[in-house]
């Protein structure tokens, strides 16, 4: 409610007495060696107070303590147009601005690689670790006979796929600040997800105390995955707040968005299914070139994501994939809502699509004879606990008309289908270790205020709201009585922040914990007081009662001084850890693992004009089990903010850089997302399958409702004019293409 | 965020003032309107006046009058581009017009940008409309900093894109504009005020000032405006297409059909001719289109895969020609 009534003040509504503006010198070469950086003609303007280069901060770092290999401003070697290699920092933004385009910077420039072709051609450029190769990445999984399988299919469906990289477009662009108090402690404010990381990344690259150091995660104004990493500039602001003395402020412009960037990676996949006649797949064999930009980000997992999240939730007897992560000369692609999994979703959807139209089975059919089931586990080891897939796929069956007015509806109007599986969490941590993975604190105030200390990262998606739900809930309180402090590593223990969909059932159970632990307290004074057996308590809307006797209650912050008169002052402490032993027993087999994962069915509907080739997503069904809904509404408003992300990835967005390394729209004009003219209707359903792992059965919602709507609306365009459209964005100019050919 | 280099603003009250300082401080003064385009080019450092001379306190370059005695409306190049869409004698009158200014940005775009303005609206180019650093890192163009083009390999003229939607409707609803300059007030036809230099497209003079445009009213005419664009809004055109005709006892007197977002220059059609003499019911809609295809080349000067459109040009075309008569 406090960002619809305006009150939210983000990272760069912060004002700090005497701040510093910086502003990030970058490099205009896609590769190039750093000769030298000369500060002097910067250091003679008015109001520059300070100019670091690389040298100030040697350390490298990277979210995946396997592969730490960016630095917060070059020394070396600059990777892509873009890449950062000194910062200034001046007494006000405009003459931080004006210094950077002083400071002279001598490269000598190197051969690029711009494309995945020119990746996998051009060994010799070595990005790569060891020089030798542009490898990032390469994974191959096998589960079962593969080749056999697709030797002994009635029906082989092969197909070329092409996703389109894609940016996170937040409102709010990188914001960070940085002070040093007298004390010695240093207090970094970001719009970041994961204030956790960018804690240990500080401590690490400033060789500073993590006692020295506080995290204060502001509200943020859009995330999706783009903030989900500690970033150079984030190193930057706080090194120059301890070379100064005095707070220093960024804010990164739309442009530099774009060039921090860490947005959906392109891939490039050749995708083959054999089938049964009867339906019954028995081979998905993929193999993916993943375009990754300069830096590894998380790309290790990436390329795992690519394809271990692909076995469910149609699934076949058989499963292989081979997936390469390539390096390139051009902004670093990383985490975007649905990391690493949409992009090989889109092709497997579609080539299910075709597979039905070859066996004459209905699309949804095919996906029904072919669905994981509740309580087992997928062919590459994952364990699936509650499943609503099956009702999800009727859910949208039914409200889409679909077997009315699939394929009747007339030229140019089609109905399209396509389903998800997603993960709740990662089961491990990004770097190995047996703590919990989230915690909260509750303080229980005598006044009957209950504040949740919790270290799990708001960023619209409305934890701390789940959180003071459930407490509020757990405790009969009114909503209002519940603060939430979140994301401040002085004040919160520790979550490992806003990412792979983990806040509700990670931060959730911890919470619930804590709740419980308060409950058990209140529970005891009241059940003496009302003579009643703790067991038929009801605490509702601010009252503590007797379920066999309504009339018989106490008001809840009467009931909190008692306890605290009994026991001293009351609080408790929740925290979370995911269970043992999950995912495959092989090299990777833990990622993937999640102790829940979500599903979605998708139906689009699109009209197509023959004569522009322009798409129009009319309307779209999703149906999402998300275990329970908590929240309701915001498992809708999530489920509608997702499908606005795909159709506008399907229609509209790419992430384009030329053969120079130059991005080709670092703007919202050239780089479009949808208006509310371009958005479709949305009918979101809510599946509950009341999973055990989660608190009171609930799973994740944020990013499992992207996944199939891309498919979903290819499918339907299929439907709508007979074309398929295996490469995204499904641009106009794309769909006469395939109008052309068809003809 | 980008900054705005530093400016000091102007706002005098009469067109004589406007005149008199725009004159005194030459190019070192830009005349500012809405602002809505001249801002953001101002961030990007594609223009840094000294000095930005203000006309939203002049009265007089505001509102829309129907001068019947000289058959014509008169808006006033301050009237918003909002109200030029709600205005009721330009939407029986103009209706290509209407259409163009409902089809430029978004609502705060409109009531912010002004029709002067939009007429004035600097070519737009994908190498040109970009910041400082992404410039440089290109090295830079022929029409700011630079001496090469991107667009046309070895091209020694500018070819930025004409992105003005309401420029290809007034031209071909036959407007006159009113101009105002130290030499005192002259007028122009639309037709006219466009030229084929990408660097600067519009024929003012030095110190001259867009005042008004004169859209004549004829009995028996009809128009419609056509735009090529991703998105529902927001969107420069990446093809646009206006057109007019006049019909006297259902035969077709006169008709102008305006192609633009190809080069710097709004074209139009000679093809258009194809119609004249043609009854209003017999509009030889497929000609006219194939003519305009022949005639008109997208260049890869604004995003938008250029060989589509390319293709658009007559289904554009076909859409304003198919309207005009349509009454929807």
């Amino acid at each position: 409610m406090s960002r619809a009534r305006g009150d939210v003040r983000f990272c760069d509504d912060l004002v700090l007495p005497r701040a510093l503006h910086a502003k990030l010198v970058r490099s205009p070469h896609a590769h190039a060696r750093v000769r030298a950086v000369d500060p002097s003609r910067a250091l003679a303007l008015p109001g520059v107070v300070a100019v670091l280069d690389g040298g100030a901060l040697p350390g490298a770092f990277g979210i995946l303590p396997w592969t730490p290999d960016e630095l917060a401003l070059a020394h070396d070697v600059a990777r892509f147009v873009g890449d950062a290699v000194a910062a200034v920092a001046a007494t006000d933004e405009r003459t931080a601005w004006e210094a950077a385009r002083l400071v002279d910077v001598e490269y000598e420039p190197l051969p690029a690689v711009t494309t995945l072709d020119a990746a996998i051609a051009r060994p010799d450029v070595g990005l790569g670790a060891k020089g030798r190769d542009n490898v990032s990445k390469a994974v191959d999984l096998a589960f079962g006979d593969v080749d056999g399988a697709l030797a002994r299919a009635d029906v082989v469906e092969r197909g070329d796929y092409f996703f389109e990289g894609s940016a996170h477009a937040p409102i709010e662009t990188h914001v960070a600040a940085a002070q040093l108090d007298g004390g010695g402690l240093l207090t970094v404010w970001s719009s970041t997800q994961v204030p956790h990381y960018l804690h240990r990344e500080l401590s690490r690259v400033l060789e500073l105390s993590p006692a020295r150091i506080r995290v204060i995660q502001p509200p943020v104004g859009g995330a999706f995955g783009g903030k989900s990493e500690p970033f150079g500039h984030e190193l930057v602001v706080a090194k120059l707040a301890l070379v100064t003395g005095r707070a220093v402020k960024i804010l990164l412009s739309r442009e530099e968005e774009f060039y921090v960037h860490r947005g959906r990676h392109p891939m490039r996949m050749s995708l083959t299914l054999g089938a049964r006649r009867d339906g019954g797949l028995t081979a998905i064999d993929v193999r993916t070139d993943i375009d990754g930009g300069a830096y590894s980000s998380f790309g290790l997992v990436t390329t795992y994501y690519s394809g271990q999240l692909l076995a469910m939730p149609t699934a076949a007897e058989t499963y292989r994939f081979s997936s390469t992560r390539y390096f390139t000369n051009k902004p670093p692609c990383g985490p975007k809502r649905g990391h690493g999994s949409v992009q090989p979703r889109f092709a497997l959807e579609v080539a299910l699509d075709k597979l039905a139209e070859r066996l004459r089975l209905d699309p949804i059919e095919l996906r029904r004879r072919n669905a994981v089931s509740p309580h087992s586990t997928s062919v590459n080891g994952m364990r699936i606990t509650s499943c609503g897939y099956l009702e999800c796929l009727a859910k949208v069956e039914e409200a889409s008309g679909w077997r009315a007015r699939r394929g009747k509806l007339g030229r140019g109007r089609g109905l399209g289908v396509a389903s998800s599986a997603y993960i709740s969490g990662t089961n491990y941590p990004i770097y190995p270790n047996e703590l919990p993975q989230s915690a909260v604190q509750l303080k229980v105030d005598r006044s009957g205020v209950v504040t949740i200390f919790n270290g799990a990262s708001e960023i619209g998606q409305g934890t701390d709201t789940l959180l003071a739900t459930l407490v509020a809930d757990e405790l009969g309180l009114e909503l209002g009585c519940v603060r939430v402090v979140s994301a401040d590593t002085d004040l919160c223990p520790v979550d490992l922040g806003a990412y792979s969909s983990r806040g509700t059932l990670m931060n959730g159970n911890a919470c619930l914990m804590a709740a419980r632990a308060v409950r058990e307290r209140l529970a005891e004074v009241a059940s003496e007081a009302l003579g009643c057996a703790p067991g038929r308590l009801v605490f509702a809307r601010g009252l503590v009662c007797s379920s066999d006797d309504p009339s018989r209650s106490l008001p809840t912050d009467e009931v909190i001084r008692m306890a605290e008169a009994r026991h001293g002052t009351l609080g408790a402490t929740g925290w979370y850890k995911t269970p043992p032993g999950l995912g495959g027993a092989y090299r990777g087999g833990t990622i993937g693992a999640s102790p829940a994962y979500s599903f979605t069915a998708h139906v689009a509907e699109v009209a197509v004009d023959e004569a522009t080739g322009v798409v129009t997503v009319v309307k779209v069904w999703c149906a999402h089990d998300c275990g329970r809904a908590l929240c309701p509404t915001l498992v809708e408003n999530q489920i509608e903010g997702s499908v606005y992300m795909g159709v506008a990835e399907a229609l509209f967005e790419g992430h384009q850089v030329d053969e120079r390394g130059l991005h080709l729209g670092p703007n919202l004009l050239d780089y479009r997302i949808p208006t509310s003219l371009d958005v479709p209707d949305i009918e979101p359903f809510i599946v509950e399958s009341h999973d055990p792992e989660g608190p009171l059965g609930a799973k994740e919602a944020g990013e499992g409702p992207l996944h199939s709507s891309i498919p979903a609306v290819a499918n339907a365009i299929h439907d709508a004019v007979g074309v398929r459209l295996d490469a995204l964005p499904f641009s106009p100019s794309r769909v006469r293409e395939a109008l052309r050919r068809r003809a | 965020m980008l900054p705005l280099p530093p400016f000091e603003r102007l706002a005098p009250s009469t067109l004589a003032e406007v005149v008199a300082l725009l004159e005194q401080h030459g190019d070192d003064a830009a005349v500012i309107a809405g602002g809505t385009d001249l801002l953001p080019n101002m961030k990007q450092g594609l223009l840094a006046p000294r000095r930005l001379v203000s006309v939203a306190r002049v009265a007089s370059l505001r509102g829309v009058q129907v001068k019947r005695e000289a058959g014509v409306i008169r808006v006033g190049a301050m009237t918003t581009l909002d109200a030029v869409t709600r205005d009721p004698s330009l939407s029986s009158a103009a209706r290509a017009l209407v259409e163009a200014a409902r089809a430029v940005g978004g609502p705060h775009h409109r009531r912010m940008g002004t029709l002067g303005g939009n007429l004035c609206l600097d070519t737009r180019c994908r190498y040109y409309n970009q910041s400082h650093f992404w410039r440089s890192a290109l090295g830079f163009c022929l029409k700011k900093d630079g001496s090469e083009c991107h667009v046309v390999r070895g091209g020694r003229r500018c070819v930025a894109a004409a992105s003005n939607d309401c420029a290809a409707a007034v031209i071909a609803l036959g407007a006159t504009l009113g101009l105002l300059g130290p030499a005192g007030p002259r007028e122009l036809s639309a037709r006219d005020f466009y030229t084929a230099d990408g660097v600067r497209n519009v024929a003012l003079r030095p110190g001259e000032l867009v005042t008004h445009v004169d859209v004549p009213v004829v009995e028996g005419r009809a128009s419609a405006y056509e735009k090529l664009r991703l998105r529902g809004a927001i969107d420069f055109p990446l093809l646009s297409v206006a057109a007019r005709a006049d019909v006297t006892g259902g035969v077709i007197r006169d008709l102008d059909v305006v192609v633009s977002a190809l080069a710097a220059r709004p074209r139009r059609v000679r093809g258009a001719a194809l119609g004249v003499g043609a009854a209003a019911a017999d509009l030889p809609i497929d000609s006219i289109a194939e003519a305009a295809l022949a005639e008109c080349a997208p260049l890869a000067n604004v995003d938008g895969d250029v060989a589509w459109r390319r293709e658009m040009v007559p289904v554009l075309v076909t859409r304003a020609l198919g309207r005009l008569f349509a009454g929807g």
